[in-house]
């Protein structure tokens, strides 16, 4: 799959949802993230979907400076392919997930349209090597296509993403 | 400065921690060098408080009175350009009682000021006042400065560091590990690197040995990088197989390297070292044959060097670690973005090629710190006590230049890391 520019509704009326379809969706996308359903994470993104977990700077120019995670759409794909071979080692076995998503918050609509939704989390990861508590601030940008709720963008800016962190291999 | 004025784990010259000379034998090493704490103490005191260790680059402090907190293993060193251009390694650590005397990661500023008691340094080290002078007698009666690192050395624009105030020049000490950065300089149209993308720092519960001695093993990639080769499409799996022509190269002083060159220059596609055409990168391709002329279609096609320079620098092409040690079994990679200067292309891409790769969440280097990790935990265990190093040592030769060489996938770097190792936990130590 390729980053589809013509995916963007450049003309398309901003869209509007109701605060608790906002929340379903956002903790849908939580519980298939916390239990590696890659699949159906994926499915949730659009064609033209940024995934970006910055470092150093929540604001950083994500062209410029090293992030994190900084997947286009057709990197999303490949990061999901590789957790498929069953042979990505710092992800076998799972990590043990579970998230808390809260403070959601409508922020407004983006420039091309999209609503823009704020929410904090927190999420404990359990695996051999340690537990490791992971926390910060989502950013979404979601729009309706074909009548769901689909994201074209997650941030995650995580509180410690200056420092020295563990490794994160599963999704945030 | 003695070595001994220096805050380190303890103080002044002591006897070996350990019966290296058993520990390290030429086809394997003992499991005890990762774990005791005892011996890391030893290798702050010998290594990282005495060779040259890399601190930062030249352009991360471009301007004059430009600083950055970078380290020397557990060290706090605050890097600074003082106006006159020079570069100082300082350790972040007030004269008067002790305190931090920088708390930003970056900045630009002549001065230092302890929010403490407000003594204030020069960025050279130097010592510039004290208030209420009248406790000490009035102004001027106190030479206290910052603690310096007292050799700095610059390559390149790579600037080092050594606690030693005498001993090999940073030249010396480098080698023939030079010749690889001059081969990453000379990517740039400009003969220049520039580190401007900022770091990922990355934790490993893991000894910094296992991180050391893994960044040339070109044993490991087929395994553990099998998910991503297989999914991307990559070319990387078939240079460290058993059919490969890349040699690993021990630089001597520990340093080591997979030298790919046999196998860009089979391939004989400028940038096919990078996964790319000169099309694709119109202008840089231009700026490197107006540069170089003639040379300019051997420099691309032989790429970035791949080159461990011990103890903590690691060019691997396009991304640049180092390797921080902060007790036997944590230790921290901080990884970067090569960028070229006056190559803007071929920057974009090196920097997103890199994200996808190294760091916490990289497709590559969370793999590879998922393995150290679980290496520290298997030596650990006690039996069968050795860690064995032997692969390829049969089929080892010596180059033109004097250097062992092995095959692709042999431990021949590694067996170079512990030479030099021995050397100076055994009869090179500080006296
Ligand atoms: S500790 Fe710095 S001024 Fe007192
Ligand atoms: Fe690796």
């Amino acid at each position: 799959m390729t980053a589809a520019a013509t995916a963007i509704p450049t003309d398309a009326e901003p869209t509007q949802l109701d605060v608790r379809d906002v929340e379903q969706f956002l903790y849908r996308e939580a519980r298939f993230a916390d239990e590696h359903r890659y699949d159906d994470w994926e499915a949730l993104w659009t064609q033209d979907g940024l995934y970006w977990v910055p470092a150093n700077d929540d604001d950083a120019d994500r062209m410029a400076k090293m992030s994190i995670i900084h997947d286009n759409r057709s990197r999303i794909a490949t990061r999901i392919r590789q957790f498929q071979t069953g042979r990505r080692h710092s992800q076998v076995p799972h990590s043990r997930l579970r998230r808390v998503v809260s403070n959601v918050e409508i922020l407004g609509n983006a420039e091309n349209g999209d609503l823009e939704v704020g929410a904090n989390f927190v999420l404990v990861e359990s695996r051999e090597r340690s537990n490791e508590l992971w926390a910060g601030r989502y950013t979404y940008r979601l729009r309706v296509v074909d009548g769901a709720i689909a994201m074209s963008y997650k941030k995650v800016a995580l509180v410690d993403n200056a420092r020295a962190i563990a490794t994160l291999s599963f999704l945030i | 400065m003695t070595l001994t004025d220096i805050p380190t784990s303890s103080s002044g010259a002591r006897g070996p921690a350990a019966p290296y000379d058993e520990l390290i034998e030429a086809q394997r090493v003992h499991g005890s060098l990762y774990t005791s704490p005892a011996i890391f103490a030893d290798e702050l005191e010998q290594i990282w408080y005495r060779t040259w260790v890399y601190v930062g680059h030249v352009s991360e402090i471009a301007e004059p009175n430009d600083y950055v907190r970078k380290n020397i293993g557990p060290q706090d060193v605050i890097m600074t350009r003082s106006a006159d251009g020079e570069v100082h390694l300082l350790l972040n650590r007030c004269a008067h009682r002790g305190n931090l005397v920088c708390e930003a990661d970056a900045g630009n500023s002549s001065s230092f000021r302890c929010p403490y008691h407000g003594w204030t340094y020069r960025n050279t080290g130097d010592m510039l006042g004290y208030p209420f002078h009248g406790g000490y007698g009035g102004r001027g009666k106190l030479d206290l400065g910052l603690g310096r690192v007292p050799r700095v050395g610059i390559y390149q624009g790579f600037v080092f560091g050594s606690f030693a105030p005498d001993g090999p020049t940073l030249e010396e000490h480098l080698g023939e590990a030079k010749g690889e950065i001059d081969r990453l300089v000379r990517l740039s149209p400009e003969g220049e690197v520039e580190i401007t993308a900022g770091f990922l720092k990355h934790k490993a519960r893991a000894n910094w040995k296992l991180l050391a001695e893994n960044e040339t093993d070109g044993y490991h990639p087929q395994f553990v990088h099998a998910s991503i080769f297989s999914v991307a499409q990559s070319g990387i799996g078939a240079l460290y197989g058993e059919k490969s022509t890349a040699v690993t190269r021990a630089l001597g002083n520990g340093h080591s390297e997979n030298d790919l060159r046999p196998e860009f220059r089979r391939i004989g596609a400028p940038l096919g070292w990078f996964g790319t055409t000169e099309e694709k990168v119109p202008e840089y391709s231009a700026a490197m044959r107006a540069r170089y002329g003639d040379a300019a279609e051997e420099i691309l096609i032989e790429g970035a060097p791949h080159v461990m320079i011990f103890p903590n620098l690691f060019i691997a092409e396009i991304q640049m670690f180092t390797i921080q040690p902060l007790a036997a079994n944590l230790t921290v990679q901080h990884v970067t973005a090569v960028q070229f200067k006056g190559a803007p292309e071929m920057n974009k891409r090196m920097l997103q090629q890199c994200i996808g790769s190294v760091g916490p969440a990289g497709m590559l280097l969370a793999d590879d710190t998922e393995m150290y990790e679980r290496n520290q935990a298997g030596v650990a265990e006690l039996r069968p006590e050795w860690l064995d190093v032997r692969r390829g040592v049969h089929r080892e030769e010596i180059d033109e230049r004097g250097l062992t060489v092995g095959g692709a996938t042999d431990e021949t770097g590694m067996r170079g890391f512990w030479k030099h190792y021995k050397h100076l936990m055994t009869e090179g130590r500080a006296q």
